[in-house]
């Protein structure tokens, strides 16, 4: 649609924005239900504790690292199960980026494909280069 | 308070802020973070962290409704974010090193100048034919449909409209928020692509843009579940509760309740940010 002469092809950008439309809904109902069923097993546990956030103890948390919160999930900790849907949130616009890289690949527009790598290098620094 | 009052009460207000948000296009994620800070006196820190995450599944979850009517574009989306996503990283890098009431400060005026923008509404834009090279070259020229058939646009002023998506970016990532406002702006008024196209890609690039601080505030222990959980299932349900209503609400009145009480809310962040009470 936005080049004619690629209106075509099967994967024109028209066809890639609605995958990546449904890629992205799929993504957030998924991790909407991880979320709603480690806040179940949280709820239920520590529901009757005093609320207390008002203090940052952040820096303490194991679950600021992704092999921290498979071992919390592992062990069926509610607030693992939250922090796994949260990630999984996380993760849905970055598959959508790794999406757009293969389908401008195959579109053949390697400047885009090179433009989109960029972006995804900038997310991988943020996810795993801070010294997990 | 126990923790299920707390959780209870944070999701209604997540759920009112989603939905105001998206039924007025300001957003919920500018509202949750003094919610938070203010009603429940939550640490900011784990406020902004829980309000990015909202904010990710708000713009993720509209996408899918958005990419069916054809105005997104996803050229412009992917070139623009290279922009906001160092900017966000650089944001988030910057809110782990100044204090919670600098932050604060920082917030209010934001706030502040998004009611401002909202309210003045923006002079509209004439439509420039004219070509553009960058533009050409970079392949972000599109067309969108219109009520008279396929409409084409063409981009101008790149190199302005991507310095100030990096701004976008930074105040993303420094406060937790989709800065969706200043994006839009930057492509409304800045590169003059036509506001539809606009509104949906900066939709688009939220998510995206949020996802690249999401690491840093995940790694420095911002992002606390207990906060998160409620804050993101409200936020989620409200904004699609606003956008099924979208059609019929009187949306200008509602637009201008809703920047009165961004207004009161900025103006109160920056008075606690400036006596250190957040």
């Amino acid at each position: 649609m936005k080049q004619d002469k690629k209106a075509t092809t099967p994967w024109n950008d028209q066809r890639m924005e609605i995958v990546v439309g449904y890629l992205l809904r799929t993504g957030v109902l998924l991790s909407a239900a991880v979320v709603v069923i480690g806040g179940a097993i949280y709820l239920f546990r520590h529901g009757a504790a005093p609320a207390n956030f008002h203090v940052f103890q952040g820096e303490l948390s194991p679950l600021r690292t992704l092999a921290g919160i498979a071992h919390g999930v592992l062990k069926l900790s509610g607030s693992a199960v939250i922090q796994l849907g949260l990630l999984l949130l996380i993760a849905t616009p970055i598959a959508r980026v790794l999406f757009s890289a293969v389908a401008f690949a195959f579109e053949r527009d390697y400047l885009y494909v090179a433009f989109t790598l960029a972006v995804l290098g900038v997310l991988a620094y943020s996810l795993l280069g801070q010294g997990h | 308070m126990s923790i299920l009052l707390f959780s209870l009460l944070v999701l209604l207000g997540s759920l009112l802020a989603g939905f105001l948000g998206s039924l007025t296009g300001l957003g919920g994620g500018v509202v949750i973070v003094p919610l938070l800070a203010l009603a429940f006196h939550v640490d900011m820190r784990y406020a902004i962290g829980a309000s990015l995450v909202s904010v990710i599944a708000t713009s993720s979850g509209a996408a899918a409704a958005y990419v069916r009517e054809g105005y997104s574009n996803m050229r412009i989306g992917m070139f623009l974010e290279i922009a906001t996503t160092i900017g966000a990283l650089a944001g988030a890098f910057i809110a782990t090193r100044v204090a919670t009431s600098t932050i604060a400060i920082v917030f209010g005026v934001v706030l502040l100048f998004s009611a401002y923008l909202s309210i003045k509404g923006q002079p509209p834009v004439n439509a420039d034919q004219a070509q553009d090279r960058v533009s050409r070259f970079l392949r972000l020229d599109g067309s969108y449909p219109t009520t008279q058939g396929a409409e084409k646009y063409t981009v101008h002023r790149i190199p302005l409209g991507f310095g100030l998506m990096f701004g976008a970016g930074t105040l993303s990532g420094l406060l937790g928020i989709g800065s969706g406002a200043v994006k839009v702006l930057a492509m409304d008024q800045a590169m003059r692509i036509p506001f539809k196209v606009s509104t949906t890609t900066s939709n688009f690039m939220i998510g995206v843009t949020a996802a690249a601080s999401a690491g840093v505030y995940l790694a420095r222990g911002y992002i606390e579940p207990g906060i998160a959980m409620p804050v993101v299932l409200g936020a989620l349900g409200g904004s699609m509760l606003g956008a099924k209503v979208l059609v019929k609400a009187r949306t200008r009145v509602l637009r201008f309740v809703f920047s009165a009480v961004i207004v009161a809310l900025g103006a109160e962040m920056i008075f606690n940010g400036f006596t250190g009470r957040l």
